[in-house]
C-alpha cells in the first residue's frame, strides 16, 4: 500500500497530465498592479492617509516627537489603568459598556500593570506611574500571569498606511506574540520613517525575514456576526492607541 | 449537444427540509457528510423561500456587505491588475502542484514542524485525533477553518472523546445552536440578534441571565465565555488562508483575535489545509493581502493576520504540524473546465452578489460551501450528481466580483451540460417532445376559433389557484411547476375582453 503522499502527489501529477515526477512549466504572473505608492515613507501624505484609516477602524493615533514619549506614555496608561477592570473574568469595562454595574467599585483598583518586552527603552516608561512588567522569550510570563495586567507597550517594524495596518515581526522591541494579545489595551509605538503607503511596500520589507512570526494589526480587535453590526472588541486587545513618533 | 439550462427534478428519497424551525435550534444537527446534506435544492430552496424571516436577515446582511465592498474596491486604482495577478498565480500554483508541495514540506520542516499528508476525510481526522490524543487533551480550542468543517472534524474529534470548541463568533453561535453555517464567512449571517441572545441563553452556561440582544452585549458574553478556554488550551486547530512555498509560512486572516488567541498561546498547534492553499513566494501575499479583505467583509484589511513559520523558540506553540488535506481536489484538479474552482480563496464576494442565494439562504445547498461558487466546487468534490449546477440565474455577477476571477457562470453551464448527459434523458427524446408540443400549437393557431378555445383553457386553472398562485399542474405541466409557480391566469383572455368592448361600443 502506497503511503498518502506518495499517492496525493502520483494523482495530482495524473490529474495535471504529467505522471512523470519532474518540474513543470511555471506559468507567468501579470504584476502591472502597484507595488509601491506615489508618496515617500513618512511623508505628511503617507503619515495623514494611517491616521484616516486608523481612526476608522476605532484606533486612537497620537502623533508625537520622541521628547514627549515619556509624559505621554504616562498620561495613556494612567488612564487605561483607572478605566480597565483588573484582573476580572467578566470583561465589560466601563468604556466598552458604560452603563454595566462594575465600574463603579472597580475604579479605585489602585496603580496599573503594564507588560513590555525586554527590548523596549525603560527611559520611555520613566513618567508612568505604573507597575512595569518586562517578558521576554528566555523569561516569558503565562498566559494567566498577562490576562492580569492592564495593558502592553511595544514598538513596531512596519506600517502600511492605505489598509491602516501595523506589522509587529517579534523582534525584541515588539515581544512575544502573546503579550500584545492578552492584555486589554495596546499602546503601539511605530517611528514616522516606518510608515510605507502601500501593502506590497510592507510585504518586500517583511520579506527579509520571513521567518519571523508576524502580526498584522489593522485597528482594535473586532467582530461584524452578528447582523453585520461592527463591535469593536472581542478576544484581543478592545483599545488601540498607535503614536507616531517623529 | 444543447444544453438544459432548466431546473431538473427533485432528488429521489430526499430528507427533511433543512430549515430551521420555529425557535433557537436549527433542529439539523451535524450531518454525517458536511459536503452533501438535507434535502435535494430545489425542495430546501421552496422551504426557504416560505421562512420571511430568514429572507429579511439574509436580505439585509448581503445587501450591506454589498455596499461596503463596491465602496473599498472603488477606492483601489490597481484592482483589474490584482486579480489578474491573483487569477494567474493560483493557475501557476496549479500547474506546479507537486513541486511546490514538496517545496513547502521542506520549508515547514527544517524550521522545525512537522507535515502530514491525508488522502480524504477519515483519514485526516484520524491524523489530528491522534495527535491530540497523544498530548491528553479532551479539549482543543479552533479557529474557524472551512477545511476542518469540510472532513467534519469536530464530530470525529467529540466520537474519541475529544470536545472541540470553536472560537469565532459566528461559529460559536451555530455550534450552541446545533445548526450548519450558512455563509462561508458570516456562518451564522441567516440568525438575527434576538435569536442569538435566546441561543446563548438556551445553550451558553455562562452567559448573564440579563443579556440583551445588543450586539456588543453579546460580544463580550462570547469573549468572557471563551477567555478561560484560550487561556489554559493545550492544543490548537486552525485552518490556513495562505502557505507560502519558498518560505513555509502560514497566514490566518481573521477579525475577532480568537485566532490570535488559537494560534499562540497553546503549546501544540495542528493546522489542517486543502492542497490548493498554496502561494508560490512570500511577495505573493503582496496580492492576496489586498485582495481577500476588501472582497470578504469590505474591509481594506481585516483587524488581525498572523503569520508563522514553523516553530519560534520561546514564542508561540513549540509544536506545529501541518495537514496537507486532498479528499476530492485532485478529482477538481483532473477536471480540466472545473479545475479554476481551485483557486478560490473563500471569501464569499460570489455569494453576497446572488440573487439565488440572497433568497435561499446557505443550508439550501446542502454543503458546507453554498452560494455560486459551492455550487461548483461541491458537485465536484463530492464527484456525486447533483442539482446544485442549477442553483444560479448565470447573471454573472460572481464573475464580476471574484477576486481571481473564476468565470463561475461558464463552469455552471458545463457543469448542467454534464448532468444532462448523465441524468439518461437523451437529447433525442428531448427533441420529440419539443417537435410534439409545436406541432400542436400550430395546429391551435392555424384557426382562429380553434385558436380562441385554446386560450380559454387557461381559465381552468383558477380552479387550481390559491392567492393567486399555482404551486402543481397535472402531468405534463407538472414538470414545469415542479421548481416554480406559476401566476394565476386572468379571468378573461384578451380575445373575450376585445370582443366585450366592440360590443360595448
Amino acid at each position: 500500500m502506497t503511503d498518502a503522499r506518495t499517492e496525493i502527489l502520483s494523482r495530482i501529477r495524473t490529474a495535471l497530465g504529467s505522471d512523470a515526477p519532474g518540474p513543470t512549466a511555471a506559468g507567468v504572473v501579470p504584476r502591472e498592479y502597484r507595488s509601491a505608492g506615489e508618496h515617500a515613507p513618512g511623508s505628511d501624505v503617507v503619515l495623514a492617509l494611517l491616521v484616516d484609516r486608523l481612526e476608522d477602524y476605532k484606533a486612537h493615533v497620537h502623533q508625537v516627537p520622541a521628547a514627549d514619549l515619556p509624559g505621554l506614555l504616562a498620561d495613556l496608561l494612567g488612564r487605561s489603568a483607572k478605566s480597565q477592570v483588573i484582573g476580572s473574568s467578566d470583561y465589560r469595562s466601563p468604556d466598552v459598556l458604560p452603563t454595566t454595574r462594575e465600574s463603579a467599585t472597580q475604579e479605585s483598583a489602585g496603580r496599573g500593570a503594564v507588560v513590555v518586552p525586554a527590548g523596549l527603552d525603560p527611559a520611555w516608561l520613566s513618567a508612568a506611574d505604573v507597575d512595569v512588567h518586562t517578558d521576554s522569550r528566555d523569561a516569558p510570563m503565562s498566559a494567566a500571569e498577562l490576562d492580569q495586567v492592564d495593558a502592553v507597550v511595544t514598538a513596531a517594524r512596519v506600517a502600511a498606511a492605505e489598509t491602516g495596518t501595523i506589522v509587529l515581526d517579534g523582534e525584541p522591541d515588539q515581544g512575544r506574540r502573546a503579550i500584545s494579545l492578552v492584555p486589554d489595551v495596546h499602546v503601539c509605538m511605530v517611528r514616522t520613517d516606518q510608515v510605507m503607503q502601500t501593502v506590497p511596500e510592507a510585504v518586500r520589507l517583511l520579506g527579509a525575514e520571513p521567518a519571523r512570526p508576524l502580526t498584522w494589526i489593522s485597528g482594535p480587535s473586532a467582530t461584524s456576526d452578528i447582523e453585520l453590526e461592527r463591535v469593536e472588541g472581542v478576544h484581543g486587545p478592545r483599545t488601540l492607541h498607535v503614536v507616531l513618533v517623529s | 449537444m444543447s444544453t438544459f439550462l432548466g431546473m431538473p427534478a427533485a432528488r429521489e428519497g430526499a430528507g427533511p427540509s433543512p430549515q430551521a424551525a420555529p425557535g433557537t435550534l436549527s433542529g439539523i444537527g451535524r450531518p454525517e457528510d458536511p459536503l452533501h446534506w438535507g434535502a435535494s435544492f430545489p425542495d430546501a430552496a421552496k422551504a426557504a423561500l416560505e421562512n420571511g424571516q430568514l429572507r429579511r436577515n439574509l436580505g439585509k446582511a448581503t445587501s450591506t456587505i454589498r455596499t461596503k465592498r463596491a465602496r473599498v474596491v472603488g477606492e483601489v486604482p490597481d484592482w483589474e491588475a490584482l486579480r489578474d495577478a491573483g487569477s494567474a498565480v493560483k493557475t501557476d500554483v496549479l500547474a506546479r502542484l507537486p513541486e511546490l508541495l514538496e517545496e513547502l514540506e521542506r520549508n515547514v520542516t527544517a524550521r522545525g514542524g512537522v507535515v502530514h499528508w491525508a488522502r480524504d476525510a477519515v483519514e485526516a481526522n484520524r491524523i489530528v485525533a491522534d495527535l491530540v490524543r497523544a498530548k491528553g487533551a479532551d479539549e482543543v480550542v479552533k479557529v474557524k477553518s472551512m477545511a476542518t468543517q469540510e472532513i467534519g472534524l469536530n464530530e470525529a474529534l467529540a466520537e474519541e472523546g475529544i470536545a472541540a470548541v470553536e472560537t469565532d463568533l459566528a461559529e460559536l453561535i451555530v455550534q450552541l445552536a446545533d445548526d450548519m453555517p450558512s455563509h462561508i464567512l458570516v456562518p451564522a449571517i441567516h440568525r438575527n440578534r434576538t435569536e442569538i441572545r435566546d441561543i446563548f441563553l438556551e445553550r451558553m452556561a455562562d452567559a448573564p441571565p440579563d443579556l440583551t440582544d445588543v450586539p456588543r452585549e453579546l460580544a463580550m458574553a462570547a469573549r468572557s465565555h471563551l477567555r478561560r478556554k484560550f487561556l489554559s488550551a493545550k492544543v490548537a486547530i486552525s485552518g490556513a488562508n495562505f502557505a507560502v512555498a519558498d518560505t513555509g509560512t502560514l497566514a490566518v486572516v481573521e477579525s475577532e483575535g480568537n485566532g490570535r488567541m488559537c494560534l499562540t498561546l497553546p503549546e501544540t498547534l495542528i493546522t489542517v489545509m486543502g492542497i490548493e492553499k498554496l502561494i508560490p513566494t512570500f511577495d505573493d501575499l503582496e496580492v492576496f493581502l489586498q485582495l481577500l479583505p476588501r472582497s470578504s467583509t469590505g474591509e481594506r484589511m481585516n483587524p488581525y493576520t498572523s503569520m508563522w513559520t514553523g516553530v519560534t523558540p520561546g514564542d508561540g506553540p513549540q509544536e506545529f504540524h501541518l495537514v496537507l488535506l486532498d479528499n476530492g481536489r485532485t478529482k477538481v484538479l483532473a477536471d480540466e473546465a472545473g479545475r479554476s474552482a481551485l483557486h478560490c480563496i473563500r471569501c464569499s464576494a460570489c455569494l453576497n452578489v446572488c440573487p439565488v442565494y440572497e433568497r435561499v439562504g446557505g443550508h439550501a445547498y446542502g454543503s458546507v460551501y453554498p452560494g455560486p461558487i459551492g455550487a461548483i466546487l461541491t458537485p465536484q468534490l463530492t464527484g456525486e450528481k447533483s442539482d446544485l449546477p442549477y442553483a444560479s440565474t448565470l447573471c454573472g455577477a460572481c464573475y464580476e466580483v471574484c477576486p481571481v476571477k473564476i468565470d463561475i457562470p461558464s463552469i455552471l453551464v458545463e457543469l448542467r451540460a454534464r448532468e444532462v448527459s448523465l441524468s439518461g434523458a437523451s437529447p433525442e427524446t428531448a427533441d420529440r417532445v419539443w417537435k410534439a408540443a409545436m406541432k400542436a400549437a400550430s395546429f391551435a393557431m392555424a384557426d382562429g376559433g380553434r385558436f380562441r378555445r385554446a386560450a380559454r383553457v387557461p381559465r381552468l386553472l383558477r380552479a387550481i389557484s390559491r392567492n393567486g398562485v399555482i404551486r402543481r399542474l397535472p402531468f405534463p405541466g407538472s414538470l414545469w411547476t415542479r421548481s416554480r409557480d406559476l401566476m394565476e391566469p386572468p379571468q378573461q383572455t384578451f380575445h373575450d375582453w376585445w370582443a366585450e368592448r366592440e360590443e360595448r361600443r
